[in-house]
């Protein structure tokens, strides 16, 4: 089995390059500047992807512990106690470290693999590669994006290891129970850190989506207009645009936040009596937060998303051979989706009480952004219909992609429309929704991009069996463990709750429960055959010959097969087409370099 | 031991499959990797359509295997709208997920690379585009429109009959508080919240709504049949959630903003036994937002009864007001012989709260 396609040698990209290290700015590099406080787009998103991956092993890992508590919640584990001491007394996962547990889980995957480590990469990575750019706009603040980014890192997994434990309320933090330490153990410093933490995730979002929306809008090389652009880098524009508009709400949220916890304010605290005491404050609302946490919230479950929509849309056209079908209507639907998405937050919120006619509005609003989801997928399928089809790892995991994203979209239409909301509200079948719409299909889309771009990123190629048992076991996986949990949810079962043994109501899942935690164990393994195959493979992979291996038509193709700093030896090439040119008038692919022919036919 | 075992044999299990997957490199380059190429891709494209009929079957067995764990009848006349709009949105979303999901895998295995095919160049075709904006929009439409009808159904203001119980929320467990025979609940002021002085909840003693007031904790909440009961929604320190399953209805408790929820019970306690078979069945009050450590064990119990059955519970209740003042309580044991007039008169008081309310 191989990963090599055939190239065709006849197209002639206009910049012939012979040898593969070059640099086109000739300063010094050391060390410390060419891997650590590199401003070259190329390592800083290579950076954040090492970084995000290492995160996705945690995250991982903490899924599993608390997936080994649901499944046997009456079984001991005492290696778990020799691990955490006094947090899994008797080899029981205690109530305090379950939920510290899914908290750091949920924030963690969340915000630090699926929004730092797939955007912050791949538009890292491919923005000025595909843009035709040398670097981004400013490789400095890009530079100080990623650091933003581990800075917050560090000071979230120092909270693992304070003594009262890291945050506990879930990802969503609600207040008050994220803002009373005297309410829960994880309040207390734990939550600071976690809020220090975001703040200075924040920061890092910002400055790199700036960045991103910049060196997009300022920096495309001479023909590449905007509608030029492969659908990858409209998705990470909106991506951006979305992160810039929203970011700085869940911030000023989380300030807030921060002065209930410590300097007596009342934003979101009232009519409190916690553990026999009585608060002073009055005339706060609970609600509030919830209303700026999920404007940032849906938005943010878009900006895990878009960036995969982008490199599927990419990945499947390329390897049908065959252009994106419908390229205006997949750039509607997604700026329609961008728009949607921040007039929907309180789709979240159809039981806290919310007005019930504004509750209607947004049930209107959220079903209609179904409508530019449905496109996305029809479009999708027609790109595979008639085409010629190759499966590469990354053209499995991009189809993977859209099954997943069928099956998500459509329980979001049962969640969107409140009245069925009431009864599904908290239970294990939004669990079930998030999950394979967001979780595992964004994590499809990102497996899809590493295994399309790792050539372009090592100059070698990641192995491609241990790429397909990735993809079918992870597939088969991923339906085995969230396809059965939306009738835990239908059953009304709350999520959060880590053992159901005192209810008469929710007791009938525990086989199901326990094929659930075998199943994720399985895919876990075979992440970190993943991860090992990604390490592996970027010093002993087999080697990239040619510049283009997958024939694609994009710039980054163009570059070197180990781009320096710059990216192209002299000139950046020009751009005379738009990006999806295949299988046209009798041609496999036309290059986005090539000038259009005289007798080319027009589409 | 074990632990150790297992993880010897996941790492022996990687390494065969690595030292496999590096020899299929080394063999695909030395057979040529066009053809090696080809038959990968053969085999992942048969992968894709047995994928696609054995998740078929899968879903079809893990409805089978599980839609009787599914909760039955819904036992409030909302949770009926609710499986109503639940089941059109089965219907729906159901043709949906089979013709995408079918067209995807199947064009996947089809259209599968052929020396003997060129691809279609098929940039895009503004019909097919407008129709399939069209029909999902109208699809929607129809959702939209059934849920928004029963939404409000739901929502509305509960009826004048109603019954009205005050449902408080603390970590971890529920506080129920009936309004006593003038159907009002009295004031109340989170300052007042004494437990030590039998003012749980924090009732403001000089409201005379608040003597007759029933108060409890622990015990089950009692319903009655077929009545609406309209439950005011509160907690005292973090958000928690009202969440009944068989009745299909939640709402959040939240501190400072009181909610309120209505519906009405289909069948009684005793019916649900009978249905489910269950002897040890109850409706349970399941607290469905996260509140805290003790959250997965924050659990009520609700008992639905007949208007007759009910009448003798609330009989035997008495208003927390005497708790917190035992010398007005006229059935304490008495000093003078004065009190036992008004003993009388108090005890027909409480049997009268049926009709009042
Ligand atoms: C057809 C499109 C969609 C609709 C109508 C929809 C609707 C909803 C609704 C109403 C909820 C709240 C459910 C509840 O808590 O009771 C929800 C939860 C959620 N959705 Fe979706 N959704 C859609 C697509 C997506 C997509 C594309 C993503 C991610 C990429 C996503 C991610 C999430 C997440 C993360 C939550 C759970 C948040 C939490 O409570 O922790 N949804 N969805
Ligand atoms: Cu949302
Ligand atoms: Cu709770």
């Amino acid at each position: 089995m191989s990963d090599a396609m055939n190239v065709h040698p006849e197209v002639v990209t206009t910049h012939d390059v012979h040898h593969d290290e070059h640099h086109v700015h000739h300063h010094k590099e050391t060390f410390i500047t060419k891997y650590i406080f590199s401003q070259d787009h190329k390592t800083i998103g290579k950076q954040f992807l090492i970084t995000g991956i290492i995160w996705a092993i945690i995250g991982g890992l903490f899924s599993v512990l608390f997936r080994l508590q649901l499944g046997y919640p009456d079984q001991s584990f005492p290696i778990l106690q020799t691990v955490f001491g006094h947090w899994a007394e008797g080899g029981h996962i205690k109530p305090e470290f379950y939920y510290a547990l899914i908290t750091m889980h949920g924030t963690v995957l969340v915000f630090f693999v699926l929004t730092a480590g797939l955007s912050g990469t791949f538009a890292n990575i491919l923005i000025p590669l595909q843009v035709g750019a040398r670097d981004m706009a400013a490789p400095f603040l890009n530079m100080l994006s990623y650091w933003f980014f581990f800075m917050a890192s560090v000071v979230m997994i120092s909270s693992l290891f304070i003594q009262t434990g890291p945050a506990a309320g879930g990802w969503t933090v609600y207040p008050p129970l994220s803002a009373l330490g005297q309410a829960s153990q994880g309040s207390k410093l734990g939550m600071d850190l976690w809020i220090v933490s975001m703040a200075l995730f924040v920061v890092s979002a910002l400055l790199g989506g700036l960045n991103y929306i910049t060196t997009i809008l300022n920096m495309r090389t001479r023909g590449m207009s905007m509608t030029r652009l492969p659908l990858t880098i409209w998705a990470i524009f909106f991506t951006a645009v979305l992160g810039v508009l929203s970011f700085p709400v869940l911030l000023s949220g989380l300030i807030l936040l921060l002065f209930d916890r410590n300097l007596g304010t009342s934003f979101y605290l009232s009519d409190i009596v916690v553990n026999g005491q009585i608060l002073p404050n009055e005339g706060g609302s609970a609600i509030l937060f919830q209303h700026l946490f999920w404007f940032l919230g849906h938005p943010e479950v878009y900006i895990i998303l878009l960036p995969a929509m982008g490199m599927v849309s990419e990945i499947l056209s390329v390897n049908s051979r065959k252009p994106i079908f419908g390229y205006m209507a997949m750039l509607g639907s997604l700026f329609a989706i961008a728009t949607l998405s921040f007039l929907v937050w309180a789709h979240h919120m159809f039981v806290t009480g919310l007005n019930p006619f504004l509750g209607s509005i947004f049930v209107l609003l959220t079903l209609l952004i179904a409508v530019p989801s449905a496109i996305k997928v029809f479009n999708w399928i027609t790109t595979l219909w008639r085409g010629n089809i190759r499966f590469t790892p990354a053209m499995l995991f991009a189809i993977g992609f859209v099954s997943l994203f069928i099956s998500g979209g459509l329980t979001g239409i049962f969640l969107g429309n409140s009245t069925i909301d009431i009864h599904l509200h908290d239970t294990m079948f939004v669990v079930a929704h998030f999950h394979i719409v967001m979780g595992v299909a964004s994590f499809f889309g990102m497996f899809a991009g590493i295994y399309h771009w790792f050539p372009k990123m090592f100059g070698r190629y990641l192995n491609s069996t241990l790429g397909y048992i990735h993809f079918w076991v992870t597939m088969a996986g991923a339906y085995l463990i969230f396809w059965p949990m939306h009738y835990e949810g239908l059953a009304g079962m709350p999520r959060r709750y880590l053992d159901k043994s005192s209810w008469v109501s929710f007791t009938q899942f525990g086989e199901l429960d326990k094929m659930i935690t075998i199943v994720s164990i399985i895919v876990f393994a075979v992440q970190l055959m993943f991860v090992f195959n990604f390490f592996y493979s970027i010093f002993k992979g087999r080697k990239v010959t040619t510049k283009n291996p997958w024939g694609s038509n994009t710039l980054e193709w163009t570059t070197p097969i180990r781009p320096g700093h710059g990216n192209w030896e002299g000139e950046i090439p020009e751009v005379h087409r738009w990006p999806y040119d295949y299988g046209k008038d009798g041609r496999e692919f036309i290059p986005q370099t090539e000038p259009v022919g005289e007798n080319e036919s027009k589409h | 031991m074990q632990t150790f075992f297992i993880i010897a044999i996941l790492l022996l299990g990687f390494l065969i499959t690595f030292q496999i997957a590096k020899a299929s490199e080394y063999v695909s380059i030395l057979r040529g990797e066009e053809t090696a190429r080809k038959q990968t891709n053969k085999i992942n494209g048969f992968m894709l359509l047995a994928f696609l009929v054995l998740g078929l079957t899968g879903v079809y067995y893990c409805n089978e295997k599980l839609r009787g764990k599914v909760l039955g009848e819904s036992a409030s006349v909302q949770g009926v709208s609710i499986d109503t709009m639940l089941f059109i949105t089965i219907a729906i979303t159901g043709v949906v997920f089979l013709i995408t999901q079918i067209a995807l895998f199947w064009f996947a295995y089809k259209y599968q690379a052929s020396d003997k095919r060129k691809a279609y160049y098929y940039p895009h075709n503004n019909k097919l585009e407008v129709i399939w904006t069209v029909i999902p929009a109208i699809a929607l439409t129809v959702l939209v429109g059934f849920g928004i009808f029963y939404w409000f159904k739901i929502t509305s203001e509960a009826p004048k009959d109603a019954m009205l119980v005050e449902v408080t929320g603390k970590q971890f467990g529920w506080e129920f508080r009936y309004p006593g025979r003038d159907g009002i609940l009295g004031k109340k002021y989170f300052k007042n919240i004494d437990p030590a002085n039998n003012n749980p909840v924090g009732q403001i003693w000089d409201d005379p709504a608040n003597w007759d007031d029933i108060w409890f904790e622990s015990k089950p909440l009692h319903l009655v049949v077929n009545k609406p009961v309209k439950l005011v929604i509160g907690s005292k320190d973090v958000i928690h959630d009202v969440g009944l399953v068989h009745f299909r209805m939640k709402m959040d408790a939240v501190p400072g903003t009181p909610t309120t929820m209505w519906f009405t019970p289909r069948f009684t306690t005793k019916q649900m036994i009978e249905k489910t078979g269950n002897p040890r069945f109850v409706f349970e009050i399941s607290c469905d937002q996260l509140c805290g450590k003790g959250h997965t064990g924050m659990r009520g119990e609700i008992v639905v009864e007949t208007q007759e059955e009910f009448d003798r519970w609330l009989a035997s209740q008495k208003p927390q007001y005497y708790a917190a003042f035992p010398d007005k309580d006229p059935t304490a044991p008495q000093k003078d012989s004065v009190n036992a007039i008004s003993k009388t008169s108090a005890t027909t008081a409480v049997t009268q709260m049926k009709t009042t309310n």
